[in-house]
This record gives structure tokens, sequence and C-alpha cells, in this order.
């Protein structure tokens, strides 16, 4: 299962944030690819937001995991870009297979220790700045797929 | 007093006897950067396998050139966090194992009040001070009105200062770590591109480094495509330019409202020519202290002393639930 939707502005990153956050379930797994500065950082800050976090998130480039805990949902923000060569880092597995939400930038490059059932998102940055978004599930993420089809041409493309 | 250091929060193994606070009695650093180079950053894993490695021998050497014996200190200082988690707890049970065994009460240390207090090695802080911590993970304004209180002024609400330097050395082909590279080039070049200073006039003290990075990059990007050729020593000039021009502003809008008597600058990218010469041509009239190098990356010394001056304000140790802690806030567990 797969769509495509387009983000415009940064107040649109934000409206398919809070889809996003209202979709999300223990353990859910969400995958981020898009080039350096295709806004990959920005999107997890607006999803945070609307999980109910109140600390400042930013980058886990340096430390490759941050960790936000809230009593709904704990966030696990990774940046996987180092590990290319590698491929794993078993350090992360708790988290990844934790009950909370792990949001992973770069995700392709630690691919053999993830799940086939998780989310992928490909941000792609256009002319102009718009960013085409594709979203990616099988199996229990197709419905999530389904509903931020849905939602966001109702919430975003109409109004 | 004789505080015994400990520091594993990334890629250094460090150890340090101080003596009062003040007197270096030895600080053993061991690092991991030929290892890491290959892999462009800091590998967590690959990290605290080298950190079990290292740290019995750096333990060892430490106490051998302090000329002490463990039955001697009177407390132990050990990073709890924020870094790699996994190399944190290699640093932390080390401390405790010693703890344990020679009954020397022990405390955590943030490791940003260490970056801070390694100023304190070779100067005197004057309160209130204002501290500009700089770093591949940070990038923080802090208020000090008296030893060991920390007000958290603004920080970054994206890449930390040494992070932007490092995506835009890989973006033009540059080895990492990126700082010193881009900082050697810089001055080789002049200032052909102009960057926008993000956030230099906001209300706040906060900063912001990724709308920078993405500008840098899609310039380089855009350059490419046309088949014009990018400058590299007059990119790196344009781009050091831009981030000193907006780290030095906020410094002096924070001396100036809070009306403070000291600048100290915190952290790897204290290690940067560019910032060092800005910052004191256009701060005149309070100091502004840099540490050393030796003092300016991760090392034991600093926690040491900071450990020394927790304990003078606080009066009190851990226990042995003292842990390691990837994210923590400068205040938190006090």
């Amino acid at each position: 299962m797969e769509t495509k939707i387009q983000i415009k502005t940064l107040d649109d990153t934000d409206k398919f944030a809070a889809i996003m956050a209202d979709l999300l379930f223990p353990g859910f797994i969400l995958g981020l690819t898009g080039d350096l500065g295709s806004g990959k950082t920005t999107f997890t800050k607006h999803l945070a937001k609307h999980m109910g976090i109140k600390a400042n998130l930013n980058s886990p480039t340096f430390t490759i995991l941050k960790t936000y805990n809230h009593e709904k949902l704990n966030l696990y923000h990774m940046d996987v870009y180092r590990l290319e060569d590698i491929g794993y880092d078993y350090e992360l597995d708790d988290f990844i297979y934790g009950d909370g939400v792990s949001v992973i930038e770069w995700y392709p490059y630690i691919q053999t220790m993830l799940p086939n059932d998780m989310l992928r998102v490909s941000i792609c940055v256009g002319e102009n700045g718009t960013r085409e978004v594709t979203i990616q599930g099988e199996g229990g993420y197709e419905d999530v797929v389904k509903a931020i089809d849905h939602r966001y041409r109702n919430e975003v493309h109409l109004s | 007093m004789y505080v015994l250091g400990v520091e594993t929060s990334c890629d250094e193994t460090s150890v340090s006897v101080t003596k009062d606070g003040k007197e270096v009695l030895s600080n053993v650093v061991l690092s991991q950067i030929d290892i890491h180079k290959e892999y462009g950053g800091v590998v967590p894993e690959i990290a605290s396998r080298e950190h079990i490695k290292g740290i019995t021998y750096v333990f060892d050497q430490a106490m051998k050139d302090a000329k002490i014996e463990y039955k001697d200190l009177d407390l132990i200082a050990v990073t709890q966090g924020p870094g790699l988690i996994g190399s944190l707890l290699i640093g932390v049970n080390a401390a405790k194992v010693i703890s344990l065994n020679y009954h020397i009460p022990i405390i955590g240390v943030h490791h940003i009040t260490g970056h801070i207090y390694a100023s304190n090695i070779e100067h005197d802080f004057e309160f209130p001070l204002i501290a500009l911590v700089v770093s591949g993970g940070h990038t923080e304004l802090i208020l000090m009105k008296e030893h060991f209180s920390f007000e958290k002024l603004g920080e970054t609400q994206d890449d930390a200062v040494g992070e932007a330097y490092d995506k835009v050395a890989r973006v033009l082909g540059l080895p990492y770590p990126g700082g010193p590279v881009v900082d050697r080039l810089a001055k080789q070049g002049v200032e052909e591109y102009q960057f926008p200073r993000p956030m230099i006039d906001s209300d706040d003290f906060n900063f912001s480094f990724s709308g920078l990075k993405s500008h840098v990059i899609n310039l380089n990007h855009n350059m490419q495509q046309r088949n014009e050729e990018v400058h590299v020593e007059n990119f790196c000039r344009s781009f050091q330019e831009a981030v000193t021009d907006v780290l030095v502003a906020k410094t002096i809008k924070a001396k100036d409202h809070y009306q403070v008597k000291q600048i100290v600058v915190a952290g790897g990218v204290a290690a940067n020519s560019g910032l060092r010469q800005k910052m004191k041509e256009r701060i005149t009239d309070i100091p502004v202290y840099f540490p050393s190098m030796k003092y300016c990356t991760d090392n034991a010394a600093m926690i040491s002393v900071a450990g020394y001056y927790k304990y003078q304000k606080e009066q009190k140790y851990d226990d042995f639930m003292l842990n390691g802690s990837g994210r923590l806030d400068i205040n938190e567990g006090e």
C-alpha cells in the first residue's frame, strides 16, 4: 500500500505530523529518508509536539539516538546515517522493538535489523521547495497509509 | 580534597585526579578518533567496545601519574550524561566498582557542566557569567550566577553547530571531523558567498543551524548542476563567517542583558580559530576565556573539577542507583 502527498508549506508539515500523531500505537516504527535538508528532523519536531512532548526536539545525529519520555507514548528519535557501512547497532534494538514510537532517519542503512511491517516515508524536494512525500506500509501499517491519505486530502488539499 | 574524574560519554576514555578543584594531578585521555574516522563519526556500539578495552589501563595510568592510591581519594565524579548510553554505562559502572571497593563516595556529573568548568582550571570564575557551549551535540547559552548554578537561556532548535560543520564538510567531500578541516580551509578563503544568519535578530537566545545548512547544501548542488566550480576555501570561509556571526551576536546580547563579568566558551567548537578571533575582536569590555586545547575536547579533568564544585554546593553524594542517561537536562538530578 502506497500513497503520495504534497507538502507546500511548514503549515502542511505540521498538519501531516498532527495526523500521524493520531495514528501512532505502541511499537510503531516510522522510517524516514530524504536528502540532507529535506526536513526529516523538522517533521519529527512537529510529530513530537503533537504527541504532547514538551521538551525541545533537536537533531539526534551526534548521539544517533535521543529519547523523549511521555506518559502516553515514548518517542525514540534516531539518525542512523553513520551506520551505512556497518548496517546495525545492537544498542538500538531495545528501542526499535520496545513499546514506544521509533522514528528512524536514513532507515535503509539498518534495513537488516528492521521488521517488514513498518511505515516508510520518503521526502523528495522538488523545484520551488515543494516536498513530494511517499508513504508506504504493509501489514498492520496499511490502515495507517489509508488513513493518512484520506485525512490529509480532506484537511489539506481541499482547504 | 582529592577527586577522581571519569569520562566516557562519547569516544574518549578518560580518567583524571584533581586536587581542591584546581590542581590537575593527572588527566589520561584515550581517544578512539582514528577508529571512528572511517565511519564519518562515532558509532555507538564500537565506542562501547573500545571503552571496555581501554578503561582498566586508563584508570591505572591516571593513578600512577597522580602518584596516589585509591584509598586516598575523597570523591569520585563520573559523567552520567548526556552522551551515548552504552558508553556512559561503562564509565558509571567502573566508577561504582572503585567506589564500592574502596568506600569512596560517588557523585554524577552532567557532561556540559564539565565543559564549562574546564575554564575554571586555568582561570577563576567571576559571577555572573555567560557560558557559550558549542560542540558536535550542543549549542547552548547558559547563565551562571554562582558556582554550580546553571540557567539555560537558549539552545539550538535543530542542528548543533559542530554537526552543521560536519554536514557541510560531508557535502563538500571533506573528511570527518568537519570542524577542524573547514576551519583550516576558511583561513585561506574570502567571504565570496552570502549565507543567511539564522535567528540573529530573534528576541530570544535560541539558535538554528538547519536552515543555514540547507542553504549551503542547495547552493553547492545548484552550482554543480550549472557546472560552476565551487571555490572550497571561499565556501568554507563564507559558512564560518555566518556561523560565528550568529554565535558572537547572541553571546553579546546575553552579556548585555545580564550584565555579566565574564564569558566562557566551552566544548569542542571552542577550538575553532574563527570563533576565537571574532569573540576576542568583538567583546573587549569583559574577559572571554577559552580553555586550552587539551581541555576543549572531552577529558576527565573537567569532570573531576565540576564534581568538586557540585559537592561543595550541594554537600551530598549519589547512591548506587546512579545511572547513565543519554539525554539529560543540565539541572536534572539536583
